[in-house]
């Protein structure tokens, strides 16, 4: 052996060599200060832009207006016959309004000249369809007057939450500057003000005509019962195909192949499980149309493959020791499976279930091809079946279809709907952590 | 266990609803979104007012509603196609083909194209020569056809301001585009002259000569937006030169934002456009399949309902929103009420 060389240098002191490599170090920590630093601004921009466009959704602006119900409007026969009283369509409700609004003019002592027609424009066209179903859930209250809370035109909303302005309205044929002093009077006066809204919680979708209306709520529940059938599906077929990969099944080329494919599946494109639940479950098996069921189906392919890989590999960390002492002592192969290695794996697999049921909430390209983006705006399902069956939107693809539409209130429903999809992303990304802390074992 | 359970449950479900999928009781209606917003108004005060189901409107444009529309007879297919032009010879041939014959035209009114900017942009009047002149592929100048050499306005036109041409304009499956080609660059062509030297360069060959008119640059000059109109309106808002092409209803949502063009003179609106004033109108439509009415529910009470004067008349939510109301409606409304198919078939 050489002797070493002498060093020259003392250690107290650094040497250039060493001030180099320190000076390396401490670069190469600033980058990665530098780089979760961009990263965490990136994430507060992205969070304060939602929250701060999306907020205003979550406020309706209302008009509290007391509403004669004209029996020789509404029931011109006056035998309250529900039959006949449904014949009147909301428009036969419109001169209603205006009267109620003029009645409320004069009462307040507001000074205008605009004409009833144009004051009830600064009502929602929603208010017609509400007092009509009032009218219908309880004809008995026709022929006298009451209370009702309406909400307004998108316009007067926008000019309450400041997106409307009296300079931007310039142009604008929905609403003009005497409609705004008679919605200031109505400020003053009380009766006209920003509420909490539930309604967009859990509301059904409204057409353009009315974007005060719109709500997430039926969404919310097309939202549920996908992931009902995600969740029935993926999960014992994902786990049961894992099982017999990892424990079961002879390593071979077969088994190679299958696990590449799998692999694979993970990494496709989600528009491509779209155009195959097109043909496949509408074209060839004629399941309907815009069915959660088939949106279920078409997101349950798509989470499959998440669910085995993140399943195989909870069954991989199970160490050997735990099956072979099953064995050693008298179990069968699929005892020591289902009595100590899947207990054991268990909340590895909860958390990639749950994990992919969050990525297939999240989820529109599919949905687009098998009807579930567009005007849907039915009712919220009376039972299971209805709620597999009868046309839905999602969360994510309502978003999308408010975001394409005209009316700039739409715009800040579609952010008021990433708010909504983001806490349920939130929560459910936050359950699979705590059950991972709470129950996973280390070895 | 209870996994089990659920599992073999939904798989009943499954099944069962895959054999009994033979009861939808709403109707589906797709294509156009340019008519998208105004079925979407149907559908809701129809669900409203009637005891059926609200319809389901779904857009995408005209080509691509049309061609499901033509998919077949069946509760799997949509029975009304929305259009924002009338239905071709080539998709009628196609629907022929897979049985759907009997097929219901309605026009529901008729609905401007306008051209805005920016609001706080330059003003602009235009000619469909201008249009013509800025996008064609090919040009004449002095006497010569040649590649469209121009870069901006004022290059076009001297009494426009310099600024650079960028076109937003509907891609080529929106119904929207047709019109745009026809009453815009077409005329255009002709007015300009080009489609003579055209003729000449295809041999006489008129076809092929309007064909060349309607070929636009491919410079990236004009571009195509195969989305919806909030996406030409995004274009706009983050390039203050662009000038897009937008319905006469989109943009009356969206006079904060943008301004909009004359064109030949005429400022767009419902008036000018009922008059026949404003050059680039086109009516809207819908289409029914005869063979769905009696079996889908309310496939006939929505599409009469559609045309009633207290929907699509002058006073109704239609016109509100920006719809052009037609003035011949009670003959729309007789086609509907005696499902009078297209061709004089029954």
């Amino acid at each position: 052996m050489t002797e070493m060389p002498k060093s020259k240098g003392s250690l107290l002191v650094q040497d250039a060599r060493t001030k180099q490599r320190n000076n390396s170090e401490s670069r190469f920590k600033l980058y990665g200060i530098a780089a979760i630093s961009v990263g965490l601004l990136m994430l507060m921009i992205l969070l304060f832009t939602i929250i701060s466009r999306g907020a205003g959704a979550f406020q309706q602006t209302y008009l509290t207006l007391p509403v004669q119900l004209l029996a020789d409007k509404l029931d011109k026969n006056g035998n309250r016959n529900l039959d006949e009283i449904k014949k009147v369509s909301t428009f036969g409700y419109a001169p209603l309004m205006s009267a109620a609004l003029e009645a409320k003019v004069a009462e307040v002592g507001i000074e205008t000249t605009l004409k009833p027609k144009a004051m009830a424009d600064i009502l929602s066209k929603d208010a017609a369809a509400q007092l009509r179903n009032f009218v219908l859930a309880k004809p008995e209250t026709i022929g006298t007057s009451l209370e009702f809370k309406f909400l307004t035109n998108s316009r007067v909303d926008g000019y309450l939450k400041g997106r409307v302005t009296r300079a931007s309205i310039a142009n604008d044929k929905n609403i003009n500057a005497e409609q705004l002093d008679l919605v200031d009077a109505l400020i003053a006066d009380g009766s006209l003000g920003k509420q909490f809204n539930l309604d967009f919680i859990t509301g059904s979708d409204a057409s353009d005509a009315r974007p005060e209306a719109a709500g997430m709520g039926v969404a919310m529940v097309g939202s549920f019962f996908m992931m009902l059938v995600v969740l029935a599906l993926a999960l014992p077929i994902g786990v049961a195909a894992s099982i017999y990969l990892e424990e079961f099944a002879p390593k071979n080329w077969i088994t190679d192949i299958i696990e590449v494919n799998i692999s694979n599946l993970a990494a496709v494109p989600s528009i491509v499980f779209g155009i195959l639940g097109l043909a496949v479950f509408i074209n060839y098996m004629h399941l309907p149309n815009s069915a959660p069921l088939v949106g279920g189906l078409v997101l349950t392919l798509m989470t499959l493959p998440t669910i085995i890989i993140s399943t195989r590999a909870s069954l991989k960390s199970v160490p050997p020791s735990i099956r072979d002492a099953a064995l050693g002592v008298g179990a069968s192969k699929m005892q020591s499976v289902f009595h100590h290695v899947l207990p054991l794996a268990a909340p590895g697999i909860l958390t990639g279930t749950i994990i992919g049921l969050a990525q297939a909430l999240g989820e529109t390209a599919p949905l687009l091809l098998i009807g579930m983006v567009g005007f849907i705006a039915s009712n919220p399902p009376d039972s299971i079946a209805s709620g597999l069956m009868s046309p839905n939107s999602a969360m994510p693809a309502q978003i999308y279809e408010w975001a394409k539409r005209a009316d700039p209130a739409f715009y800040e429903r579609a952010w008021g709907g990433i708010i909504i999809l983001l806490v349920f992303l939130i929560t459910m990304n936050a359950i699979a952590v705590l059950l991972r802390r709470r129950f996973e074992r280390r070895w | 266990m209870s996994f089990t359970k659920l599992a073999t449950s939904a798989l009943a479900i499954a099944a069962v609803s895959a054999t009994a999928a033979a009861a939808r009781d709403q109707v589906q209606v797709a294509g156009s979104s340019t008519v998208l917003p105004y079925a979407s108004i149907v559908a809701e005060a129809f669900g409203e007012n009637f005891d059926f189901p609200t319809p389901v409107v779904e857009s995408g444009g005209s080509s691509a509603g049309l061609k499901r529309f033509c998919e077949g007879v069946g509760e799997n297919t949509i029975d009304v196609a929305n259009a924002s032009r009338k239905i071709k010879e080539k998709e009628l041939a196609a629907c022929a083909e897979n049985g759907v014959t009997d097929i219901i035209e309605v026009q529901i009114g008729y609905d401007g194209i306008v051209f805005a900017s920016d609001i706080n942009g330059n003003t602009f009047e235009f000619t469909p020569e201008d249009w013509f002149t800025a996008l064609s592929d090919m040009v004449v100048v002095d006497g010569e056809l040649v590649k469209n050499p121009y870069t901006a306005w004022n290059e076009v036109n001297a009494d426009f301001p310099a600024q650079d041409i960028q076109a937003f304009i509907p891609g080529t499956k929106h119904g929207t585009r047709e019109v745009f080609e026809e009453k815009v660059i077409l005329a255009g062509c002709e007015a300009t002259g080009a489609m003579e030297k055209l003729k000449e360069a295809n041999g006489g060959d008129e076809k092929a000569a309007e064909k060349a008119c309607i070929t636009l640059r491919a410079d990236g000059k004009s571009v195509d937006i195969d989305g919806d109109y909030t996406e030409t309106l995004a274009r706009i808002e983050s390039n203050k030169d662009g000038i897009g092409v937008f319905g006469l209803a989109f943009y009356e949502n969206n006079t904060d934002k943008l301004q909009v063009a004359t064109m030949s003179g005429v400022v767009p609106s419902t008036e000018t456009i009922s008059s026949g004033d404003y050059p680039v109108s086109r009516p809207l439509f819908f289409y029914v399949k005869k063979a769905h009415i009696g079996v889908i529910p309310g496939l006939k009470e929505y599409a009469e309902f559609f045309v009633a004067d207290e929907i699509a008349g002058p006073d109704g939510p239609l016109a509100e929103y920006g719809l052009v109301s037609d003035p011949e409606l009670a003959a729309t409304q007789a086609i509907v009420a005696d499902e009078n198919a297209m061709g004089g078939g029954s």
